[in-house]
Order: structure tokens, then sequence, then C-alpha cells
């Protein structure tokens, strides 16, 4: 089978087919934010960049923009660092309920997130807190730190371990070996977790939307503006934005998961 | 597929009945910041919210004395629980829809990068996922612009003369809702079944043919069988979310394609009736693991009488 490079005709057509299928509604994005027209429909009328001008003059969605940064950062961080924990426990450590322990942490994974931020809201009210950015960074670390949990234990996993006992065995202390060995072998996947970590919070909804009190995040602020039909053409040139930093974000965190994966000497997956 | 990553074998049993030693307690030290936060704000909202759906709201205050009325509401009254099991009847069906599709659409495509891509495969797999990161809001807008009645679809048919009117049947309704999550869950199902794909041991391929098999009997009967545990991987990693699926629904289904989470988000809004949510919720929850489990169970059966 492997004789045939590229395989069967039909199979690599259908791939190539998956693949506008999964790309058509990213392609349409960037037609209609630059489509000079109120409506999102079809024939286009011309070429325009007033939507993205626009964007400029909009100052409630500045203040989203601006809380979700701040919560994408503080999730990003706070997961990572939950992250850093538990997969190096998980990678070095046999304990008793690893697995269970472990699993029960990657629950949120295949949880509904309607569930978890039901759950959330429910004990918040309970407790008499009020509902803020604080409230919606809680919610995204829960659902941030399995990805970084996947993307960090690859990369304990796949270090090679001599090099912390070499150093150990030339008496450097557990702390300092940890912090002057270990984690500068790890410290791509640490950035991968970052970055990663950043996109999901950057982009979640439903749980912000349950969440946040009267600073909405930037997709709570997009949600609030598609029922507007006068506000879709900005909507699209903000997408498109996003779009535009998603992929760099995601391009980075990529470099960084392969950088990982050399100097750890592995080849794993994207998670 | 991440979680394989993380697992390696089990502890013997007879480690639980021993005191923890010097390595045991750093490991349990070290992971449980991570445990702790999981406990206080993942179980234990979760168990607040089964508590809940025992309770019920009395205006502004929550009367705390223990109650079935919920669950009877959701289940047996005759006035209102029609619509919930009808919600919840839909919400499963267009689930496991969804989940049939994207596993079949995604087979095909896990096998390709698995066995016929040599090069690029990273590549591959990050296009796959790449969609998967842009706004998930967006997507779902768009798919309402591809589908709607003045749509990119319809446009296009229109104008390559296939139809006259418009399409009517592709927005507002679960078929809208079902297109639009299989497009959403799409990397989820391919990146596990590639994993198990490329697993498998490339020397069994060989045999087979060695024996005398033609390229469908080996993949019927050497390939498929390997690689189910991708497939019910996957299965669960699509429909166990997707049945709590807000977004779509709400954007893309109309009124016939509403779904559970639908009705839980207005119970815990406008109906300020949060004891209400919490027993559709832990319902939804409920039957959603009891599916899960009996699909595995089933497998295993299935896949041991097959051995």
């Amino acid at each position: 089978m492997s004789g045939r490079r590229g395989g069967p005709g039909w199979l690599r057509g259908y791939a190539i087919g998956y693949l506008v299928f999964l790309y058509a509604p990213v392609f349409l994005l960037p037609i209609f934010a630059f489509n000079d027209s109120a409506i999102i429909a079809f024939p286009l009328r011309g070429f325009t960049t007033a939507n993205f001008e626009q964007l400029w003059a909009t100052e409630a969605m500045h203040g989203a923009l601006a809380n979700s940064l701040k919560v994408a950062v503080a999730a990003s961080v706070i997961s990572t660092l939950l992250g850093i924990c538990a997969a190096r426990a998980s990678a070095r450590y046999e304990f008793p309920g690893r697995r269970p322990i472990i699993g029960f942490i990657m629950l949120p994974l295949v949880l509904p997130e309607i569930i978890v931020a039901v759950a959330l809201l429910v004990v918040l009210v309970q407790l008499g807190f009020s509902l803020s950015l604080w409230t919606v960074v809680l919610g995204h670390v829960l659902i941030c730190t399995p990805f970084s949990i996947a993307v960090l234990s690859s990369a304990f996993l796949n270090m090679d371990r001599s090099l912390e006992e070499a150093s150990q065995d030339l008496g450097e202390g557990r702390v300092m070996t940890f912090l002057r060995v270990t984690l500068p072998l790890v410290a791509p996947g640490i950035v991968a977790s970052l970055l990663i970590g950043f996109t999901i919070s950057l982009d979640e909804f439903i749980i912000a939307f349950f969440l946040t009190g009267t600073e909405p995040t930037l997709p709570v602020y997009i949600w609030s503006q598609l029922r507007f039909t006068a506000k879709l053409p900005g909507v699209m040139a903000l997408g498109c934005m996003l779009l535009l930093l998603s992929l760099a974000l995601l391009g980075a965190a990529e470099y960084f998961r392969r950088r990982s994966a050399r100097q750890t000497g592995s080849t794993g997956g994207y998670l | 597929m991440s979680l394989a990553a993380a697992e390696a074998p089990p502890a013997p049993r007879r480690r639980w009945l021993r005191l923890p030693g010097r390595e045991a307690r750093r490991g349990l030290a070290l992971v449980s910041p991570t445990f702790l936060y999981a406990l206080m704000l993942l179980a234990a909202p979760l168990t607040l919210v089964v508590l809940i759906s025992f309770w019920t709201q009395d205006y502004l205050t929550l009367d705390r004395t223990f109650t079935l009325a919920n669950y009877r509401t959701v289940w047996l009254d005759p006035q209102e629980s029609p619509l919930y099991r009808l919600l919840m009847g839909r919400s499963l069906a267009i689930s496991g829809l969804v989940t049939v599709a994207t596993v079949l659409l995604a087979y095909p495509i896990a096998y390709f990068v698995a066995f016929h891509v040599e090069r690029n495969k990273a590549l591959w797999l990050f296009l796959i996922t790449i969609p998967f990161w842009t706004s998930y809001l967006l997507r779902v807008f768009l798919w309402k612009v591809i589908l709607g009645y003045n749509g990119v679809l319809n446009s296009a048919l229109m104008g390559m003369g296939f139809i006259d009117q418009p399409l009517t049947f592709l927005l507002y309704n679960a078929n809208a809702v079902v297109i639009t999550l299989a497009h959403a869950w799409a990397p989820f199902a391919i990146l596990p079944i590639y994993v198990a794909l490329s697993k498998i041991d490339r020397s069994l391929l060989e045999a087979a043919e060695d024996l005398g098999d033609g390229p469908l009997r080996r993949f019927w009967r050497v390939t498929l069988p390997l690689s189910m545990p991708g497939v019910i991987a996957a299965a669960l990693i699509v429909f166990i979310p997707t049945v709590g699926d807000y977004v779509t629904p709400r954007l893309v289904g109309g009124t016939d394609g509403l779904m559970i989470a639908n009705m839980i988000q207005v119970q815990f809004g406008k109906a300020n009736n949060a004891p209400l949510g919490a027993a559709l919720s832990v319902s939804a929850m409920l039957i959603v693991a009891a599916i899960s489990l009996l699909f595995l169970w089933l497998n295993r059966r299935f896949s041991r009488g097959g051995a």
C-alpha cells in the first residue's frame, strides 16, 4: 500500500473536498468583510475597507476586546501553571490514584460547556459572589487546563531524564535542578500551552455568557451584535481580524511545540 | 488524542494498600494544586447542581426542603413535560446523527493522512485543526449565511440553473444544526481515529495481504477492527458535548431545531427557575452518561465476540 504514493485518486479527491468543506465558512469571512453592502448575502457589491475603519470607531468593541485580553492572559497563565503541576506529576511520579485524578482534571474536555457554565454560576450565586471578569477567568482556567496538560505532558514525558539526574549528581538540589534544567527543556511546551490557553479563552463564549457581569468579553459582544443586521458587516471585519490573530497565535504555538519536540527528541502530534 | 499521551501503564493494585512512599508523596503534592482547583470549581459545583435540583425556587430565594417536584415536572407533568421530553429526545437524536455523520466523514480523511500522506502528515493535521481555532460563534453564523434563503448555496444553485426557487429546507431546522455541528466537531473525530490508525502494526496488514485478503477484505477484517478504539473515542468525544450545544441550535436551528441547552439557559435566565434548570441538566447528563456506558459496553461485547 505504501507503494502507491498519494493513495487512490478517489481518496485524495475526498480529502481535498473535505478540506473545502472545513474551510468554506472561513473563506467567506474576508469576502463579506470587504464587501460593500449592508447585507451579508450574494451577489457581492464592491470592494470596501469601510467595515474595518468602522471598527476603530466602535468604543464598545474596544472595551470588549480589552476585557477579553485580560481574561485570556489571566486564564492562560493560571491554567499553564496548574498544567505544569499536573503534567509533571503525572509524567514523573507514580502515585496512588494517578489515573482517576488526572482523568477527573481532564473531564472538562468532554463535559458540555453549558454544564460547566451552569454549575459555576450556581456556586458563585450561592456564595454571593458578584459576577465579573474574574469569574469568567475561573471558568476558563477549568477548560484550558486539560489542553495545557495535554501539551505539557508530552513535553515532560519526552524529556531526557538523564539530564536531570546528571544535574543532581553534579550537586544541584531538586528545586534548582527543576528551575535550571527541567524548565528550560520544557520551555517551548510552556509557551505552546500559554498560546493555546490564550486562544481558547479568547474564543470561548458559553462560559463567558453565563459568568460575565456588566463587562462583556469579545465573543459575548459579538453575540449581542449578531442580532442586528446593520452590525453584521462590522462583525465580519472583526471576525477577520480575530482569524488573523488566531492564525498568528497558533502558528507560534506550533513553532514552539515543534521546537519542544526537537529539543526533547520526539515527534508527537499536534495535541 | 491527547489523553493517550498522558497515560502510562496502570499501577499494580497493591499500591493502593501500601502507605504512599516518598515518590508517591511528591507526586501527590505536585498534582494537588490542580486537583484541588478541579475539586473546588468542578466537583463541588456539580454536586451543588444535583442538590439544587431537589430544591424549589421561591421567588428570589431557594426553598431547601427536599423534593422530587422538579423531576416530576421534567418527566411526568402532563402540561410541561411533553416539551422537555421533546427537547431531550431531539437533542439526543441530533447529537446521534451528528456523531454518525462526523465519524463517517472523518474516517476516510484520517485513513488518508495515516496511510497515504508520507512527508507532510503534520501539515495535514495542522490544516485540519486550523478552522477549529477560529471563532466558534462566527463559524456557526457563517453556516447561516451559507444555508440561508439568499445564502451562498441557494445563490450558487440558482446561478447554475439547478433550481428556480431558493431551497427553504436548508436553514432553521434540525438539518442545519446537524450540518453545522458536524463541521464544528470534525477535528475532534479525525484526530483520535488518526492516532488509532497510525498505531496499527503495518506487518499485520502485510500478513493479511500475504494470506490472500484483497484490499476490501483486509480493511474490513484487519484495519477497521484495529482502529475501533479511535472510532469509539471519536464518537464519545463528539456525542457528549454536542448534546449540550447552545449556540448552534439558537443561531441556525429555528424553533424546530432548539435543543435542551436552550431550555436550560432559559430556566437559569429569564424563567429564573434554577432548580428546574438543574433538574434538566442532571437528567440530560444521566441520559448521556447511560448512553455512553451502554455504547462502551456493547462495543466491548461486540469486539470480544469478534476476537
